[in-house]
């Protein structure tokens, strides 16, 4: 049964679903043509509106690019432009990546939540001269910017709540430049067709802004070819088919969404569904239950600490329930999956855990249905990893940059490990430099940076490996171990091996602590900043009445930090038992008198710490940690939302930790 | 909706109250009040404690009946009129002490503000069956469209007993708007609440004004609130009326200070 307009390869191609277009489909716009031939009916892309799912079918999605991408050119967009994008993850801008790709043009995805001012070091950078954005919120940031930088001439909006009385010249409804783009269509019917034959696979098909942990950001420049080379290895690993859902919750402009949310779904042609707001993310998930989910560490940490909230605030019979089933699964639950040997008594406990207590769980997590988890971007805790793992959530690591489209190392099914992440992805090189740092060659490898060529040259190695910055070693099984940034991996006075990024996510696993900052590197010991959790630390307080007039009080309070010791202690006790990190117990620690904040710099977009930027900010607390006081005086200057500032003051107090045995029994020896 | 902006400039006298009287026993609650609405207006009253708004704000949707004087309301005028009545002519209104049903979830609640607009009958809509499950589909769509409005999706099927007070101000509000009013009466809105819920409530107020025309009648304590949203305000004191105009006109008003800061007498 062979249908009009469809080739042999493509019927082949319909039959084994899984080719993800290859040799028929070598750009995205293509790729988006392709499904849309193959499986026009089928669902490509939901949103929740007005409360109801509203689905788009592959055939949809190509008019609606097709429309966009005709009312773009009739505003005099043209190939080798740059259009920004600015907004939640909302099916009309997903289309807005093809229609400029469509067009040979760049989409370029900014954070949502940066403020005008560091919106306009990437418009400038990029030249943009088009942005579609989501609403009034993008577009009044805009808007702040245009004296600064009037090169804008376009600023579509896709909501026009708020906006009806802006006279501005440069804003456009996006309704409006659609219904320009369907007449423009009428007009010239093959305009659309023959510009997407033009798009090569060596072109640029995306430009994403490294978060800049240190300096400026820069724009990293992918090829169509290197993108879909990427997604498709993904693809092939995991077996992704038209059939898997994904939750797109995370922000358009990381390279994480970017490839799950688009790049891989329009390879292996599945369906992304947007949420409705940002606030109803679990709700929306617990609806869709996703067949494949993707998360930084961050975000498995936030829903297990909303988790252990509500299981403190139920019954005591669930309570007890919930814990000493946990136990069973800690003890076994990940072994089970693995299919690895485990006794019959504990198949069986688990076999009734999962029935009372795992399958529930996984349901209110929105999980039931999850086939492969992945979590990168950042070191997991492997408390929290086996958490979600023991529970028969197949969460796995994954290890990758922007640069290299996430596509390095992953753990197989069955084969993943706690301390590792996993193997080298097909096609991919990996070489350990001589100073530890981990090199890469990956056919998902970035075309350069843009308009920094000296930054790509420092990047890419002469014989083409991507120094990525990390330190790392293969093990014995050929698995890539990472221990930290490079650049951070440092030594205690005495020489042993000090790792903070590995400290500090010790310390996060527990609720109650929100942020951890180690310091130690050339210094005798290490000594650490901790920022509590307010939801999890509130909740506590709340339970043992004790009264707070809001953070810098609760910080301060005398019973959060017997509690924060006791977490701290714990960890020196863990860290004891590993004969290389036996120095990186804790010695002295405070609670700081305020969250560090990415509004402050303190954290990046993707809220890693900048560790040397708070080290210089907060240096009188440093220096008291290492020296002998108990507390310390400190003035803090801190931005509100609204953009005042003002001073916090605070005295933070100082605590001394109890270090164990191995690492005393060192210090003698 | 999209109107142009110049037809949500404010138009004729909508409700017009003339020498409004009203006594509870011995208590004037009310003395010969006159004042009027203007259309596409946000009218504030103000006044102390016991000043009689609330009053006022009850006699025009028809809870109290006034002992003397009239009411003229789109042309109209009449001195009694029953609180349906009022409702069914476009008057909602929203209460200083909220008044939801604190069991029900939040989609429910506003959903009853849809009451007066449902025309199927008690059997068909037990059996959710032809014209009712039609008209329970328009008014989910509408309440849904309110409920993205004020942004309470992710609490919309939560209960309103558990909610924090300034979200169930908001879904009172949103109550009120699913009845689509001409007239929005709304007493204290921003009673109790913190700073950023008072930013967020008058963002709401505003853009209920600008984006559905509606005339709103607000009675408000924060006076930089009442000055920076409305049009006009009327000022009373022991019932009666000692101030009317414009924000600047009202505080220049030495009547108004007096009532306000107290006078040696």
């Amino acid at each position: 049964m062979s249908r009009p307009g469809i080739t042999k390869r493509e019927e082949r191609a319909l039959k084994h679903p899984d080719t993800g277009g290859r040799g028929v489909a070598d750009t995205f716009p293509a790729l988006l043509l392709h499904h849309a031939r193959l499986r026009g009916e089928w669902t490509a892309i939901r949103e929740k509106d007005l409360g109801i799912w509203q689905s788009w079918s592959w055939s949809q999605v190509a008019e609606e690019v097709r429309a966009l991408a005709c009312g773009l050119a009739a505003q005099g967009f043209k190939r080798g432009m740059n259009l920004a994008i600015i907004g939640d993850n909302r099916p009309r801008l997903y289309w807005s990546f093809a229609a400029a790709q469509s067009l040979g043009g760049v989409p370029v995805p900014l954070y949502q939540d940066s403020v005008a001012q560091e919106m306009l070091y990437v418009l400038e950078n990029a030249e943009i001269e088009y942005a579609i954005v989501e609403d009034q919120e993008q577009v009044d940031k805009l808007l702040e910017i245009l004296p600064q930088y009037p090169k804008l001439k376009h600023i579509y909006y896709d909501d026009p709540r708020g906006l009806r009385n802006y006279r501005q010249p440069q804003l456009m409804a996006y309704d409006r430049l659609r219904e320009i783009g369907l007449e423009h269509h009428r007009q010239h019917p093959d305009l659309f067709h023959g510009a997407v034959a033009q798009v090569r696979p060596e072109d640029v098909c995306v430009m994403l802004y490294t978060s800049g942990t240190t300096g400026k950001p820069k724009g990293v420049c992918h090829t169509h070819a290197g993108f879909i080379a990427a997604a498709r290895g993904d693809m092939e690993f995991d077996g992704f088919t038209p059939d898997d859902e994904v939750l797109s919750y995370l922000p358009m402009a990381w390279v994480g969404d970017h490839l799950f949310s688009y790049g891989q779904a329009m390879v292996a042609g599945f369906t992304v569904n947007c949420p409705e707001s940002s606030e109803t993310v679990m709700t929306d998930m617990r609806e869709i239950g996703p067949t494949y989910y993707f998360g930084p560490p961050r975000v498995f940490e936030n829903l297990l600490t909303t988790v252990m909230i509500r299981i403190d605030d139920a019954s005591r019979v669930k309570r007890h329930l919930f814990h000493s089933f946990m136990k069973v699964a800690r003890r076994c639950g990940a072994e089970i999956m693995d299919g690895k040997p485990v006794s019959l008594s504990d198949r069986l406990l688990y076999w009734l855990g999962d029935l009372l207590i795992y399958g529930p769980l996984r349901n209110v997590l929105g999980m039931s249905r999850i086939r492969v988890a992945y979590t990168g971007g950042a070191a997991i805790g492997p408390d929290l990893y086996r958490f979600y793992r023991s529970i028969g959530i197949n969460l796995k690591q994954l290890y990758g940059q922007t640069e290299t489209s996430v596509y390095v190392c992953k753990q197989a099914t069955g084969a993943a490990k706690l301390d590792s992440v996993g193997r080298p992805l097909p096609g991919v090189e990996i070489k350990i430099a001589g100073n530890g740092e981990v090199l890469v060659k990956t056919p998902g490898m970035l075309k350069e940076y843009y308009k920094r060529p000296d930054a790509t040259a420092e990047s890419i190695s002469p014989d083409g490996y991507f120094l990525t910055g990390d330190a790392g070693f293969l093990d014995a099984d050929g698995d890539l171990k990472i221990i930290d940034r490079a650049r951070d991996v440092g030594k205690l006075a005495d020489g042993s091996l000090f790792a903070p990024q590995f400290v500090e996510n010790k310390l996060k696993f527990f609720p109650c602590i929100k942020e951890a900052v180690c310091f130690g590197d050339q210094r005798e010991m290490v000594c650490a900043f901790i920022n509590i959790d307010m939801q999890a630390v509130g909740n506590w307080a709340e339970k043992r009445n004790l009264p707070y007039s809001g953070y810098i009080d609760l910080a301060g309070r005398p019973e959060v930090y017997d509690l924060i010791q006791k977490c701290v202690e714990q960890i020196n006790a863990d860290l004891a038992k590993e004969p290389h990190l036996a120095g990186s117990q804790i010695r002295r620690f405070l609670v700081l008198h305020k969250e560090l904040d990415p509004d402050e710099d303190e954290l990046t977009r993707t809220r890693k710490v900048r560790r040397s930027f708070v080290a210089q900010k907060y240096a009188v607390l440093v220096d008291a940690l290492f020296g002998s006081k108990a507390s310390q005086f400190i003035r803090t200057q801190v931005r509100f939302e609204d953009g005042r500032t003002g001073n916090i003051e605070a005295d933070v107090k100082i605590r001394d930790a109890a270090t164990y045995s191995a690492a005393a029994l060192r210090i003698n020896a | 909706m999209n109107a142009n902006p110049a037809d949500r400039r404010i138009g004729d006298v909508i409700l017009k109250m003339e020498n409004i009287s009203l006594t509870f026993g011995g208590v004037k609650a009310l003395n010969e009040i006159s004042f009027d609405v203007c259309e596409h207006e946000i009218r504030a009253i103000i006044g102390p404690n016991g000043a009689g708004k609330s009053s006022l704000l009850n006699v025009i949707n028809g809870v109290y009946h006034p002992n003397e004087g009239t009411i003229t309301y789109k042309g109209n005028t009449r001195r009694q009129m029953r609180p349906h009545e009022a409702a069914s002519q476009g008057i909602a209104r929203t209460f200083q002490n909220i008044a939801l049903f604190k069991g029900m979830t939040v989609l429910d609640n506003i959903m009853t503000g849809r009451t007066l607009k449902m025309h199927a009958g008690f059997l068909s809509q037990c059996l959710y069956y032809g014209s009712a499950r039609r008209e329970e589909l328009e008014h989910r769509e509408k309440v849904e469209q309110i409920i993205d409005f004020l942004q309470i999706e992710s609490i919309r099927k939560t209960p309103v007993g558990r909610l924090a007070y300034g979200l169930q101000k908001r879904v009172e509000l949103g109550r009120a708007l699913a009845a689509e009013p001409e007239l929005l009466l709304l007493d204290e809105p921003m009673a109790g609440m913190n700073v950023e819920e008072k930013q967020d409530m008058s963002r709401f107020i505003l853009d209920v004004n600008d984006e559905f025309g509606t005339t709103i009648v607000l009675i408000e304590h924060d006076m930089g609130v009442v000055m920076d949203l409305s049009d006009r305000v009327v000022v009373l004191d022991y019932g009666r009326n000692i101030g009317d105009g414009t924000p600047d006109e009202v505080r220049g008003n030495q009547a108004v200070i007096d009532a306000y800061l107290g006078v040696a007498h």
